[in-house]
């Protein structure tokens, strides 16, 4: 069912993003670009110490897409580094595998259904490899290919 | 009886009795009908191509050009007949002059790293237009970034069309080559090629028409059109994939050095020297996709049969119609406006990523083309990311545009605001 695809939340999040402007006093950046779809985003973090403190996204891309990056800025915050990288790995696991969903990921969870359209894991991916690129300093824009 | 139905029995095409050629229309996708509209990137395949293909592994299988045997003459007959038809079909002058290659991409390649590398130099100018296909862009680049000689670009008006004061103004004493596509992929424009040609000529360059998406669609005669290399590919012909055509001039490719080096392409081989064979055999190294080439005749034959003029006239009714009903959609924008179109419909609609719209559409058994449609230079022109696009066939019916049509509101109220 296109349901399971696109859950409540997934719409909610993409037709009202939220964490979308920039970000005063960011200090970390990373852009993202989807050449499948032609999709670009950009990712703005403010790090306090270990902590990511705040996060924020720019852009517009399919409801997919929009719907993980928002997702994605809120379950952000406050996390530590290390902590936000083991949710990039949980999440790529709950896209791409059947292994039962981690409880870290919370809402996330609501992705699932995208792995049953290979053809849209890039959309919910996109947000997530930039953010990998923003925690590891690297300004160059990340590609999903 | 709609107007359209009306259109269709007066030009004597029976759409019913067409689709049960193709086999794979008979399907259904998340338990609906599947609705194919996904022509522009590859047509479906009818039986008659199909049993070609077959009776050619289960009863005539062999290397052609080379054995005595009775298996390799059936073989090279079949072969060498599609060149045969195909040389009939685009009105070619010599069966020499059809080259079999992969398909579109391959035809441009080969004159690029053949006739380009030996014939730009530095200050050298090739024109395209701004609707190119990325296979008539990127080939160009790499010669260019080689030879030095520039690329040149007609620009496009916001329906879509080339505007040919530019292509004027473009054309002048540096201009070697002019490649131009004869009907947009992503917009579905006919370009005025004829015409086109002519200009070039008479600045004395050269000219390639990418045919990919014309050959299926509309009558071309090679010898009116008067153009120099022109290529197409056999899969969006209702053929095999990994054939395909360049056609080229005698004269040129005489002139021109080989393009890859093998088995078949030369006369004789010492490890001193090596002389080539002739045409169209030069261009053709190695063992080629026989059952492709095999295929590739089978529907000539088929298309001839329901006739070229016939196709190109229901397509066009099934465009007005589609065209019209897209329209009443509100928010939809159709991106592609020119008086001279083929059967390809590229929108967006207000809000909501063409990916979305790919999804809940295929959720409803309709198979469309969500992206850049490998044209980004169009979409920046329009300065969006990525259209929806249907492409339609002759197997293409009224009904499946109501479903289109259906599965667009569908996606309104999934994605609409509420
Ligand atoms: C206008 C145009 N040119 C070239 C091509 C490339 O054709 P192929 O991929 O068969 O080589 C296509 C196919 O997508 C096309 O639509």
């Amino acid at each position: 069912m296109i349901d399971d695809l696109y859950q409540e939340t997934i719409l909610d999040h993409s037709k009202r993003p939220r964490n979308h402007h920039t970000l005063a006093g960011a200090n970390r950046k990373a852009e993202g670009y989807n050449p499948l779809c032609g999709d670009k985003l950009k990712l703005y973090l403010k790090m306090e110490g270990d902590i990511v403190s705040d996060a924020a996204f720019e852009g517009s891309g399919c409801a997919i897409s929009t719907a993980s990056a928002s997702l994605m800025t809120e379950s952000l915050k406050g996390k530590t580094r290390e902590e936000a990288m083991k949710l990039v790995d949980k999440f790529h696991d709950l896209l791409t595998t059947d292994t039962p969903a981690s409880r870290d990921l919370g809402k996330l969870v609501v992705f699932c259904g995208v792995r049953d359209y290979p053809a849209r894991v890039k959309c919910a991916t996109l947000a997530w490899h930039t953010l990998k690129s923003a925690l590891h300093g690297s300004e160059e824009t990340v590609t999903t290919e | 009886m709609n107007t359209l139905d009306r259109a269709v029995i007066a030009a004597g095409f029976d759409v019913e009795r067409v689709r049960a050629d193709f086999p794979v229309l008979n399907q259904t996708i998340h338990g609906k009908p599947l609705v194919y509209l996904d022509n522009a990137a590859t047509a479906q395949k009818p039986r008659a191509v199909i049993d070609a293909i077959v009776k050619f592994y289960e009863v005539d299988c062999a290397n052609i050009h080379r054995g005595v045997h009775e298996l390799s003459q059936r073989s090279t007959a079949a072969y060498e007949e599609t060149r045969a038809k195909v040389r009939r079909f685009l009105n070619a002058r010599h069966k020499q002059e059809i080259i079999f290659v992969r398909g579109t991409t391959e035809g441009i390649n080969l004159v690029t790293q053949t006739w380009g590398r030996t014939h730009l130099k530095q200050g050298d100018e090739i024109i395209i237009a701004g609707l190119e296909h990325h296979s008539n862009i990127v080939p160009w680049q790499f010669v260019c970034e080689e030879t030095g000689a520039r690329l040149r670009v007609i620009p496009i008006d916001e329906r879509g069309e080339l505007i040919l004061e530019e292509y004027e103004k473009l054309l002048g004493p540096h201009t070697r080559m002019v490649a131009i596509g004869h009907v947009s992929n992503a917009l579905g424009t006919i370009n005025p090629v004829a015409r086109i040609i002519r200009m070039a000529h008479a600045a004395g360059a050269l000219t390639l028409v990418d045919g990919a998406q014309a050959v299926p669609h509309m009558p071309v005669d090679l010898q009116a059109l008067d153009a120099d290399f022109y290529a197409f590919s056999g899969h969006k012909l209702y053929g095999p994939t990994g054939i395909g055509v360049l056609y080229g001039k005698t004269e040129l490719l005489d002139a021109m050095p080989p393009y890859q080096g093998g088995g078949d392409m030369i006369r004789t081989v010492t490890f001193e020297k090596t002389t080539y064979n002739d045409l169209p055999y030069k261009f053709e190294a190695g063992t080629p996709d026989i059952a492709g080439g095999i295929g590739l005749g089978a529907a000539v034959d088929y298309v001839t049969r329901l006739g070229i003029d016939k196709i190109g006239a229901y397509e066009h009714e099934l465009l007005l119609y589609a065209t019209e009903a897209l329209e009443q959609i509100p928010g939809l924008r159709i991106i592609g406006t020119a008086r001279e179109k083929a059967a390809v419909l590229s929108f967006v609609m207000e809000g909501i990523h063409p990916h979305d719209i790919g999804t809940v559409l295929d959720h409803q058994g309709i198979a469309v083309r969500t992206g850049h449609h490998c044209a980004q230079p169009v979409m920046d022109r329009y300065h969006i990311p990525a259209t929806t696009r249907a492409s339609l066939a002759f197997y293409n019916t009224a009904a499946e545009i109501d479903a289109l049509v259906a599965g667009l509101y569908k996606v309104k109220e999934v994605f609409g605001d509420d």
